[in-house]
């Protein structure tokens, strides 16, 4: 059985007079972002997978060399970027929402939101790293790893 | 030939009568002074169960009545008007928020205990009563009044039907605290202002005499404020007025991005 606290205990200073205000407009565009952004990766997650899964000869056509392809063209590296950095800051937001409402120590929250901060800028810059310098074919590489279209 | 009775008929309209047991959790502060170091004393709640005589028509305030007048005298909880306006009594009742004044006992299925708890988030004070100053923090940092500019005027301030039409929901609130203390996000840290204190700030906001719309929006536009609902609509469900509430809090929201864009 949970314990109450002894009402005559000191606690905590409650939200009295003193509450700390913490006004801006950050919430509200983080709630705006997050309706955009998740009605535009609808679009842009349905279009990835019909492209990648049902046009042409559908799963059984991704490989390496499918992958190569799609980057070399502006229209795909934008696509894909801009589903990673929606997808990475709609589900970044989203955690830290869930961590604010669910941790209640400051610690927990502190040491939650560096994670989720850290593992959010690492994907986002990886993968937009990747998305630009992908080269299917890097020199100076033993030929039995490279893709085929390589020795063309 | 005159007309007799023969057997007492069925009295017409009469109240059944039967019986209910309620388990009422119980919180006795420590009596002693606070040690000056080392761990603060810690009193145990614990759950007493009470069975008594009911009729049909009784309310959960009737039986916590019964059981203070006829049985232990020490049960604690709040109640003023007893009819559902003051706002006093709202409790926990079955897992749910809800006016001990206004729900009847055969409405809870009398077959089982009555489970009967203070509401959640707020400091207990003794047995059902709660600390209610931080939630009457958040109502007063909403500035529940009429603020206007310009000089008075020598008559009312008038207001078409429509007009009021467009707040009249949000008129309704007693403070009971019923949707504040069912909401999970306060129930986490008791920052979160609360639905009570926007409801409040809605009544306010969408009055067409009243000018102090913007430092309201101003105010809820915080960390603390609107954007931390998640709308489960906790509230509206424990509202014992009816208040659509977690429809005012969206529409405060609203408010706040079509000013903002």
């Amino acid at each position: 059985m949970s314990t109450i606290a002894d009402p005559k205990a000191p606690r905590p200073s409650r939200p009295g007079p003193s509450r700390r205000t913490t006004r801006g407009n950050f919430e509200l565009y983080g709630w705006v972002f997050m309706r955009g952004s998740g009605v535009i990766l609808i679009v842009l997650i349905f279009g990835h997978l019909f492209v990648n899964l049902m046009v042409g000869e559908g799963i059984s056509a991704i490989d390496f060399g499918f992958v190569a392809g799609k980057w070399a063209s502006p229209f795909w590296q934008v696509w894909d970027l801009l589903m990673l950095w929606l997808a990475m800051l709609h589900g970044t937001n989203g955690v830290r929402t869930i961590i604010n409402d669910y941790a209640e120590k400051d610690t927990t929250r502190l040491v939650l939101k560096i994670a989720l901060y850290t593992a959010s800028v690492l994907v986002i810059t990886l993968g937009t790293l990747v998305i630009f310098t992908f080269d299917p074919c890097p020199p100076n590489s033993p030929a039995d790893l490279l893709p085929s279209f390589c020795t063309a | 030939m005159t007309a007799t009775v023969e057997a007492p008929a069925p009295e017409v309209g009469a109240v059944p009568s039967f019986q209910v047991t309620l388990k009422i959790r119980r919180f006795l502060p420590a009596d002693e002074d606070m040690p000056t170091f080392g761990e603060a004393f810690v009193a145990e709640p614990r759950w007493d169960e009470f069975t008594v005589d009911v009729h049909g028509t009784d309310r959960v305030l009737d039986a916590l009545h019964k059981i203070k007048w006829e049985q232990d005298g020490s049960l604690t909880f709040r109640r003023s008007c007893a009819h559902g306006i003051c706002g006093s009594d709202a409790m926990r009742i079955n897992g749910r928020n809800r006016l001990a004044c206004k729900t009847l006992l055969k409405d809870l299925d009398p077959g089982k205990p009555i489970v009967v708890e203070p509401i959640k988030g707020l400091p207990v004070v003794k047995d059902l009563v709660v600390d209610m100053e931080p939630f009457f923090a958040s109502y007063r940092e909403i500035m529940p009044f009429l603020i206007t500019t310009g000089t008075e005027p020598t008559k009312e301030r008038l207001q078409s039907a429509e007009q009021r039409e467009r707040f009249d929901d949000t008129t309704k609130c007693i403070l009971c605290a019923a949707c504040t203390s069912s909401c999970p996000v306060f129930w986490t840290d008791g920052q979160y202002f609360g639905p009570a204190a926007i409801v409040n700030a809605h009544r306010f906001i969408f009055d067409s005499r009243d000018e102090g719309g913007t430092q309201r929006l101003e105010i809820l536009n915080d960390k603390e404020g609107v954007w931390r609902c998640r709308t489960t609509f906790n509230c509206t469900e424990a509202c014992p007025r009816g208040i659509e509430v977690t429809k005012a809090i969206q529409e405060v929201k609203r408010a706040m991005i079509t000013r903002a864009f």
